[in-house]
């Protein structure tokens, strides 16, 4: 538990601790036993004048105040046989900040683990149509999942909508779950030169417009879907569906997660991009991540979005 | 040719008009960055406006610039005249008052940039660094200078407290701001992960103890004296808080990173250091407030008396609340929330800019050649304004902080967090709204402030103060 390479350091630190505390109290009392002044009577100048007319009372210390500052000196030499604080020596309590987190967590999960434990036996179908565990996962959902997907799931731009059943990474329960648990890493690279500069990103994302039937330049799409075909189709196929294993978009359900309009495809085109959904397998147990993978499959199956 | 001999009231003149200005500049930007948090369209869409950006801006405008100035004014004037001495090289002053206004005027243009350390109260980056230490050297010069020509034995103890703030500082700042430079503009830090998360909080921290603290204790124990017309109440107790103080202070700084990767042994040092610093922190509020017995029919009367024992008092809520917020258990629901905001407001609202202000209001009229102020009862309408604006701060911070502590601890029966975190956001807002009204009122007193310095400056006399012979009684 030491953070030094010699024992030095800890004795180094427990003695200058101690002396130091010690020497406060020390020096309190000397100048307590002290008579102020020469007769050792309140209301008399220490003898100094400055700047004409500035003088000192040499009044004795208060006591009450020389008590409050033996009481602090007095609870940190207790506090400090207590818990850790002079070098390697770790308090007679045996307390460190590590223990208490692992106590308060073990509390945590004997008193809570049954409840998600109830639901874990349960498959994520069934726990979907159950309103009180419906209940627990949206704060589940509110708590960690929210600052990106918002509160009612609905998501923004790279944040994927989780109330359609639009699906970058695949809407199976087990899909879900896998997504939670592990994170994903998406990485579109820029295809700027594979593509032709930025006619050809011009190009290809008129093709693109044209895959979910929008209006586009007819021209453009018929020299972009060549381009498309070449440099393209491995991750969004040939149809341009998306490939749910790789988290490649489907470019035709008329969903954007990065923008719609043209300039913001050619963007995506010629830059690409790494967008990451992080891991909470260390954040939340299995039979959370269980309860929370069918809360979102459920806000899917309700949703109003899907297409 | 002695008789003929003057004070060097020419930087201080400089540096109390500057303290002024400002005053109300930091003040404005911080009234701003409260709007934001309630109208976050507030920045317009321009980065340079956005609130990281003008954050460190109002912080270090208030403490470098306005705080800053007004010890350096402060300092230069008592140095002088408790050690019946001109101050040492005037050239050398003079570059410390041009040198620190280019500091500020560099950090005005860098910080909203986005140029930064991210080390906070220490985000400028190396080259301003560089020139701050530089000034700081000069600093030295100038007021051990003064010390070391002094005509009287004893050294006053405001000097005491003015010395120990110039030198801590100056290791503060070169220690905490070592830092590797990548180009002009940028810089990395020395230190890694935990050792530079504690080194900064040893300057932080300490920051607070003796550039706010040890400092304008310094002022205090000037202007506290003078105004009040009244010996220092225990010259035994100064000696014992000082040293108490200055010692124990260089070990507070880990209860800033309580429950973290810094070990746990510096933590606990860190916690029980803070509880000694209470009783060392509140021998100064006695020193100053008792001065007064035997006067306390003045507090009715002087305005300015008001400001600097009002201050005292601030200064003992806020040197209580600080040993106690060092508690483990208590910092575990009031760390990240806004009553840390709260708590260093009460202390940089109420103690800094309260005695800096009561200390202005005595010194600009000396340096500028009249007997008091342009208008006493505006200093003594600025003094409730500042007030209430303080009290409203604070409590509205105190309320805020502590319900945002108690819902993100909250729990429900199935285990789950009862609130989210912008549930907590909302439920501020109130809170919020309080604080910039606070906000407003406080800023509202510096303008009149700024009216009132104009004014007098306008019927300004020739100043050039004969240095007064030793009082007899040294000899």
């Amino acid at each position: 538990m030491s953070q030094f390479t010699s024992g030095f350091w800890d004795l180094y630190i427990a003695v200058i601790s101690v002396v130091s505390i010690i020497a406060c109290a020390v020096f309190l009392k000397v100048q307590s036993v002290r008579k102020a002044g020469a007769s050792g009577r309140e209301a008399e100048t220490s003898g100094h004048t400055w700047d004409e007319d500035l003088t000192e009372y040499n009044n004795p210390l208060p006591r009450w105040w020389a008590w409050l500052f033996y009481i602090t000196i007095a609870f940190a030499l207790g506090y400090l046989a207590l818990y850790p604080g002079l070098g390697s020596y770790s308090g007679t309590l045996g307390w460190t900040q590590v223990n208490q987190l692992e106590e308060e967590t073990q509390a945590a999960n004997a008193r809570f683990g049954p409840i998600y434990e109830k639901y874990a036996a349960q498959d994520v179908a069934a726990v979907a149509q159950s309103p009180e565990a419906l209940a627990i996962g949206q704060k589940l959902f509110l708590n960690n999942c929210a600052q990106c997907h918002a509160s009612d799931g609905g998501g923004g731009r790279g944040f994927p909508n989780l109330t359609d059943r639009d699906w970058q990474w695949g809407g199976t329960p087990e899909a879900i779950k896998t997504t939670i648990t592990d994170g994903r890493t998406g990485v579109m690279p820029p295809m700027g030169a594979a593509i032709g500069g930025d006619e050809g990103a011009k190009d290809a994302a008129h093709y693109v417009l044209s895959l979910s039937g929008r209006t586009h330049d007819s021209l453009r799409a018929f020299r972009g879907k060549t381009l498309f075909q070449q440099a393209c189709v491995a991750c969004h196929g040939a149809e341009g569906k998306g490939n749910p294993q790789l988290g490649a978009l489907n470019l035709t359900d008329g969903v954007w997660l990065h923008g719609s309009s043209e300039a913001a495809i050619i963007e995506q085109i010629l830059k690409g991009r790494a967008s990451q959904m992080p891991a909470h397998k260390d954040v939340l147990s299995p039979a959370k991540i269980h309860l929370l993978t069918a809360y979102v499959y459920g806000l899917s199956q309700q949703g109003t979005g899907g297409k | 040719m002695q008789a003929q001999e003057t004070f060097n009231y020419q930087v201080v003149r400089q540096f109390s008009v500057m303290t002024v200005i400002w005053g109300v500049v930091g003040m404005l930007v911080g009234v701003i960055i409260a709007a934001q948090l309630i109208w976050p369209e507030l920045n317009f869409g321009v980065p340079w406006l956005t609130y990281g950006r003008l954050r460190p801006l109002h912080t270090n405008a208030v403490i470098f610039a306005f705080g800053g100035s007004a010890l350096f004014a402060t300092s230069y004037y008592v140095v002088q005249r408790t050690c019946h001495a001109r101050l040492f090289c005037d050239r050398l002053a003079a570059f410390t008052f041009w040198g620190w206004q280019a500091v500020i005027v560099l950090a005005a243009v860098t910080l909203p940039l986005g140029i930064t350390t991210s080390k906070e109260y220490a985000e400028l980056e190396w080259p301003i660094d560089i020139l701050i230490a530089v000034v700081w050297v000069a600093y030295a010069v100038v007021f051990f200078g003064t010390l070391y020509q002094r005509r009287v034995q004893h050294i006053y103890v405001a000097n005491w407290f003015f010395g120990a703030f110039i030198i801590t500082v100056a290791l503060l700042h070169i220690v905490n701001s070592a830092a590797v430079p990548v180009t002009f503009w940028k810089s990395y830090s020395v230190y890694a992960g935990a050792q530079d998360a504690m080194v900064q909080w040893w300057y932080g921290h300490n920051a607070v103890g003796f550039f706010l603290t040890a400092g304008f204790l310094g002022m205090m124990y000037y202007f506290i004296p003078k105004q009040a017309g009244r010996p220092v109440y225990s010259y035994r107790l100064s000696v014992v808080h000082f040293w108490a103080l200055i010692f124990t202070y260089m070990w507070a700084g880990p209860h800033h990173l309580h429950y973290t990767a810094l070990p746990d042994w510096a933590q606990s040092l860190g916690m029980v250091f803070s509880l000694i610093l209470l009783a060392p922190s509140w021998g100064g509020m006695i020193n100053g407030i008792m001065t007064l017995s035997g006067a306390w029919h003045k507090l009715r009367t002087d305005p300015i008396l008001k400001f600097l024992i009002v201050s005292l008092s601030f200064y003992g809520m806020s040197t209580f609340e600080g040993p106690m917020m060092s508690i483990k258990t208590v910092n575990a629901l009031s760390h990240y929330t806004d009553w840390t905001i709260g708590h260093v407001h009460s202390g940089a609202l109420g103690w800094v800019g309260l005695v800096s202000m009561g200390s202005m209001y005595y010194l600009i009229p000396r340096v500028f050649g009249r007997t008091e102020m342009y208008s006493v009862p505006l200093i003594n309408l600025h003094f409730w304004i500042a007030t209430v604006g303080i009290v409203l701060y604070i409590a509205a911070m105190w309320i805020a902080g502590v319900m945002q502590g108690l819902m993100w601890r909250a729990v429900s029966d199935d285990g789950t967090l009862t609130y989210t975190f912008v549930e907590s956001v909302k439920a501020t807002y109130p809170f919020y709204a309080i604080r910039l009204l606070g906000g407003l009122l406080y800023f509202g007193g510096m303008l009149v402030m700024l009216y009132n310095t104009v004014k007098t400056i306008a019927g300004a006399n020739e100043a050039n103060a004969a240095i007064p012979a030793p009082a007899a009684a040294h000899a």
